[in-house]
């Protein structure tokens, strides 16, 4: 590399993020000790660098002090890296000769000693103006951005976010990936929804059909996504389908296989009822379900299982869509942005053996009551018992699994809200007096506490006293043959049971068990209780800390239908914003090659994940396409002989930077 | 280094002698050595630490520095309560640094430099982890067919330092009777407390307790209770009859440790399992193995 | 019927106690409570509490000194811990009991009956000789506890003797009890601070 074209004039500019940073950190010491640094010729405090007197007291410094490169110390760059290069670059400087220091996310934020806090400053600082000395311009370079969107589950925040893209994208197409069979999630399985109490798929169904007809939607149903690689705008995307064993361009949904099936009975556990309801090894899901195809599960069929079988399906299907030697298919795409919208899982209530699920009988989830609420569902909508009986009393424990650091410690948000509306249906239905447990009734949202007035003016019991167990051990003749509820009424003073016929638990909404996964492939974060974390909690609470990718609903953390579906809106929006801007800055953080310390080994070829390097035979070197370059740094930490380096993270910086920390 | 260091506590030196009686026996048995501890102290118990905490923990400390002293082999406390408060004592000084501060300064005066290097047990999780079912079954001379048992575990070794897993739902009774070939029926109040010392201090409230236990017991039709503390045992034994004529309720069953149902199992003699000295024993003589 | 106002000014309670109370090992967690009362459904003995376990700490948390150590709830705990494993907030609830017990057996002015004076007796047993011998502790609850239960007593004691679960002539203890009573007595006892001068046991309200 080589040397600075002219001499180092350095200014430091830190930053007191109002107490943030100097309710720790002894910034005016900080301010002297980088002033005395080598190649430093001003250096100052201000309350908000980030601010617009910031920003101008920086570009006035560029032209009084005639600096040449800059170290601003603040927070972390993913929040203002960005604001603070271009005011450089508005003042004239090369926006790479700018370096950022983070003394607040690593320095005032974890800690409280302010004499270590100050001089772990002061050394990040020295190695910021050590390493900014060695910075060169580069230049950035801007991609088309590719207008197709990839959007990742199929529920109301999948559908919604689809269906905004698609409705303003023309010509461009949105790829939309579920992974169970039908496309609803969650939603589809409810009855009614709080706190209107209009029913779920009288809302539901018309968008499932308008995602199904839409010409811009491409619908993957049965489908994951297997891979995913690429940068903002331009993506490479790998989609495997599961085989349903039927060929979808030739089902129609008649559903006379399913007839035809050589099982006459139904004796299969329906995923979409959670198994209260049974299936046929062919099976719909749902009635309406979208596509409206069937599908085989191979583990009940009796030819995928044991290879013998009538196949009686297939001369059932006029349509010759049976394929029993369907195999699974990868199809490949290119998109320019991700909406992840994946969804939560319901806490296993096993993990509360306390509460009897799974061992009492008459012990729900919540989701489990949804279903029998259902008309569709296996009761038809009128919760029995499991003598067939309609329960006479039941009640509804609320934080079953939240609230609790046993378990998640986080609100989920919704429970209380959908335990009223369960209390609503279920005392409708069966006429049973209904008990809701709950430790803080909360209901904010438009509409939200008035529902609980009304289930308060309908005779609703509530009971404020987290319930700590579910008992069959009975202790008076009222109780016999009873679940018995165990809990203090916390507001009356007393510890009470109360024994009832069924009892429905308030499952909290947890991260999909697979997010981990997720987040790896599309190098996203997630928050310590294991949702994906949005870029600012505030400011970008739909974008991640990779650009291009935007999340939705409650894979971010718990949250209602209407939440869901504006944050759906406003994750559509963000990434229509980027298509309809149409290009993408790329940083210029490529390989580069020595071409005189090259030995021609041919390493770092084998180690390039992009295929980005080449070999010059005349030459007997390598070299780079800068194009396909990521700088992921693989090849320049494999080079034996150190000529392969990488642009802005040079050798000669990083240990530069390491010295000053040390 | 082998075998077992052996903390008896108080009560199996008294009321719980056929607790002791058997354990030996089974242990012994299958060839599994307990050396006692060497001029052990009580353990505080519950009372010790109503009074102060920091002799509370020195106390039980005591025992498991000498142990540490020996071969620091593993520490089995068959009764529960003494198992928690050495557990407790453990945790407590390895949670707390200044409790460990000043408690090690005291142990130290008097020669016994604590670490924290031995493991405390309870005897069911011994038998059935480092013994395990397989070695158990093979030992079984004389299933208990058709005797069925309610599992009783109390509180002190589920809570809050499970010695078997696990506090809400407990198996391992259930297991050890499997092994044996008996039937423990389905307990809902199995891990709820036997009214430990309030049968003494508040009796009314105790007795409570015990007759709850006792009821549900009896109206699952068992032949016995087992169970796995001294204080569990006594509680559900002694007071029997007198709730019977205070409540007019049957509520007279045997009551035995877990060794017991494991020695008479394995064949072994009545007396060595201090069968002969409970107040009630199975209808049926146990060693004929199967139910009149 | 008497008519009792029960307002309470804040010069009657202990803003400290809390602090006391979340000081000992075991007590840290106090802050956290949500109220839910988990404790006190879980507890088998709650239903006789003149205050449930809930109630206790939210009265420490407030700085109901008198209240909290001078309630019979803190000596009908029976240790179960079945309190402190359910506690969402994972307070040691059963520890909290523990470090009140030892405050209210440090000042005399609290009410007493029989399961302290049953605890003080058991102590000074076990620094005598080092182990507990059931019998002679019999006696002495009997003795606390009154006739009336000594009564009751006999015919268990009885059983147990003919069983040789029991003696009234063997004593259990170490061959050197002074081993132990060296540790003991190179701890100091810690005294719970006192209650602060301001806050009377029974306050009179203004």
């Amino acid at each position: 590399m080589n040397p600075p074209a002219e001499a180092p004039r350095i200014g430091v500019f830190v930053c007191d993020c109002g107490f943030n940073i100097l309710g720790v950190v002894d910034v005016p010491a900080v301010v002297k000790f980088a002033a005395a640094l080598p190649g430093v010729v001003h250096a100052e405090e201000y309350k908000y660098m980030c601010s617009d007197p910031g920003q101008d007291l920086i570009k006035k410094a560029v032209q009084e002090h005639g600096l040449n490169r800059v170290v601003v110390a603040s927070c972390s760059p993913t929040l203002h890296e960005r604001t603070f290069r271009r005011v450089v670059s508005e003042a004239g400087i090369n926006p790479f000769l700018f370096n950022m220091v983070n003394i607040r996310e690593g320095v005032s934020w974890v800690t409280e000693d302010k004499v270590q806090a100050t001089e772990k400053a002061e050394s990040l600082i020295d190695a910021g103006v050590r390493r900014v000395t060695l910075q060169e311009p580069l230049e950035a370079r801007s991609e088309p951005v590719n207008p197709n969107v990839l959007v990742i589950g199929g529920g109301i925040a999948g559908m919604h976010a689809s269906l905004s893209l698609a409705n303003a994208n023309r010509g461009a197409k949105v790829h939309l990936v579920e992974r169970q069979p039908s496309i609803g999630g969650n939603m589809a399985r409810f009855d009614k929804t709080f706190p209107t109490l209009d029913c779920a798929s009288c809302i539901l169904t018309p968008k499932m059909t308008e995602v199904k007809i839409h010409p811009n939607i491409r619908l993957h149903s049965y489908s994951e996504v297997v891979s995913v690689d690429g940068y903002v705008g331009n993506f490479d995307v790998t989609i495997e389908h599961k085989p349903r064993y039927i060929n979808e361009d030739l089902c129609i949904g008649c559903l006379k296989c399913i007839e035809a099936c050589v099982f006459k009975d139904a004796r299969f556990p329906n995923e979409f009822d959670l198994g209260l309801a049974k299936r046929k090894p062919i099976y719909i899901p749902f009635p309406q379900a979208v596509p409206t195809k069937v599908l085989i599960d191979p583990h009940d069929c009796l030819y995928l299982r044991l290879g013998t079988c009538k196949k009686t399906c297939i001369d059932a299907c006029e349509k010759d869509a049976i394929d029993l030697e369907q195999k699974p298919d990868r199809v490949s795409l290119k998109v320019g942005t991700i909406v992840v919208a994946t969804g939560f899982k319901p806490f296993d209530a096993r993990r509360k053996p306390q509460y009897g699920y799974g061992v009492l009988p008459n012990v729900y989830t919540a989701l489990e009551m949804e279903r029998f609420l259902s008309p569709t569902g296996p009761t038809e909508g009128v919760p029995l018992l499991q003598d067939g009986r309609k329960p006479e009393t039941v009640g509804i424990i609320h934080c079953v699994g939240s609230r609790d650091k046993n378990t998640n410690e986080y609100c989920s948000k919704v429970c209380c809200m959908y335990s009223l509306k369960l209390a609503h249906l279920i005392k409708e239905r069966t006429g049973a007096e209904v008990y809701n447990f709950y430790i803080d009734m909360r209901t904010p949202g438009k509409g939200y506490e008035e529902f609980y007035e009304r289930l308060l003016s309908e005779g609703l019991k509530v009971i404020r006293g987290r319930v700590a167990e579910v008992t069959k051990a009975a202790l008076t003749r009222a109780e016999k043959d009873h679940l018995i509820i165990r809990a203090e009424d916390t507001l009356a003073g007393f510890v009470r049971r109360i024994p009832v016929d069924m009892v429905v638990l308030a499952v909290g909404l947890e991260p999909q068990s697979d997010t981990q996964e997720l987040r790896r492939m599309l190098n996203l974060s997630c928050g310590h209780e294991g949702f994906l974390q949005e870029l600012h909690p505030k400011l970008a609470p739909v974008s991640t800390a990779t650009d291009g990718i935007f999340i939705a609903g409650a894979c971010q953390g718990p949250k209602d239908i209407p939440e869901t579906v504006a944050q759906a809106g406003a994750a559509a929006s963000e990434a229509l914003s980027l298509i309809h801007r149409g290009v993408v800055e790329i940083q210029p953080y490529t390989a580069v090659v020595n071409e005189e310390l090259c030995s021609g080994c041919k390493v770092c070829i084998g180690m390039c994940p992009y295929d980005a390097i080449g070999y010059d035979e005349e030459k007997r070197v390598v070299h780079v396409t800068e194009v396909k370059c990521k700088g992921c740094g693989v090849c320049a930490a494999a080079c034996p002989t150190g000529a392969m380096d990488q642009q802005h993270f040079r050798k000669e910086l990083v240990m530069a930077e390491i010295a000053g920390v040390i | 280094m082998t075998g077992y260091l052996y903390y008896p506590g108080c009560s199996l030196k008294g009321s719980g002698a056929p607790y002791e009686k058997s354990l030996l026996a089974v242990f012994s048995a299958l060839g599994q050595e307990l050396k006692e501890i060497p001029d052990w102290n009580c353990c505080g118990a519950t009372a010790y630490l109503s009074v102060d905490q920091d002799m509370a923990v020195a106390m039980a400390a005591r025992n498991l520095a000498i142990a540490e002293k020996l071969d620091g082999q593993d520490v089995v406390a068959p009764c529960s309560g003494c198992y928690l408060s050495l557990a407790k004592a453990k945790a407590t000084l390895a949670e707390y640094p200044d409790v460990r501060a000043r408690v090690t300064a005291a142990l130290g005066k008097a020669s016994l430099p604590y670490e924290g290097r031995v493991a405390v047990r309870h005897p069911l999780e011994v038998l059935l982890t480092d013994v395990g079912p397989e070695v158990l079954k093979k030992r079984v001379t004389r299933p208990l067919k058709n005797l069925r048992v309610a599992p009783y575990y109390g509180c002190a070794i589920l809570r809050p330092y499970p010695g078997v897993p696990s506090p809400q739902a407990p198996h391992s009774l259930e297991d050890l009777c499997r092994v044996v070939g008996a039937t423990p029926v389905d307990y809902p109040n199995k891990a709820r407390c036997c009214g430990g010392m309030l049968t003494a201090g508040v009796q009314s409230v105790g007795l409570r307790l015990v007759e709850i236990l006792l009821c549900e017991a009896k109206a699952a039709d068992v032949d016995a209770v087992v169970t796995t503390c001294p204080l569990c045992q006594y509680n559900l034994e002694v007071y029997q009859e007198r709730i019977c004529k205070a409540k007019g309720k049957d509520v007279r069953l045997p009551i035995l440790y877990f060794t017991q149902l494991l020695g008479m199992a394995f064949g072994l003699d009545d007396h060595a399992l201090g069968m002969d000295q409970l107040l009630r024993v199975p209808l049926v003589a146990p060693c004929a193995g199967v139910k009149a | 019927m008497q008519v009792v106002r029960t307002v309470k000014y804040e010069e009657e309670l202990d803003a400290g106690f809390t602090n006391q109370v979340a000081s000992e090992p075991g007590g840290d967690a106090i802050w956290n409570c949500l109220q839910c009362g988990t404790c006190s459904a879980i507890c088998p003995v709650s239903i006789y509490m003149d205050k449930t376990p809930r109630r206790i700490i939210g009265l420490i948390r407030g700085g109901f000194r008198d209240e909290v150590l001078g309630s019979l709830s803190i000596w009908i705990c029976t240790s179960c811990y079945a309190c402190t494993v359910e506690c969402p907030q994972q307070i040691r609830i059963t520890d909290i009991m523990y470090i009140a017990k030892r405050m209210a057996m440090k000042e005399s002015q609290y009410q007493r009956f029989v399961v302290p004076a049953v605890e003080e007796a058991f102590v000074k047993m076990v620094r005598k000789n080092g182990r507990l011998t059931e019998s002679r502790m019999g006696i002495k609850v009997v003795r606390k506890s009154g006739l009336r239960s000594g009564v009751a007593m006999f015919p268990i004691a009885w059983r147990l003797m003919r069983k040789h679960r029991m003696s009234l002539l063997h004593v259990e203890r170490m061959q050197d009890p002074a081993s132990l009573r060296a540790v003991l007595d190179a701890l100091e006892p810690r005294h719970a601070p006192t209650a602060p001068a301001a806050a009377p046991s029974r306050a009179a309200g203004a």
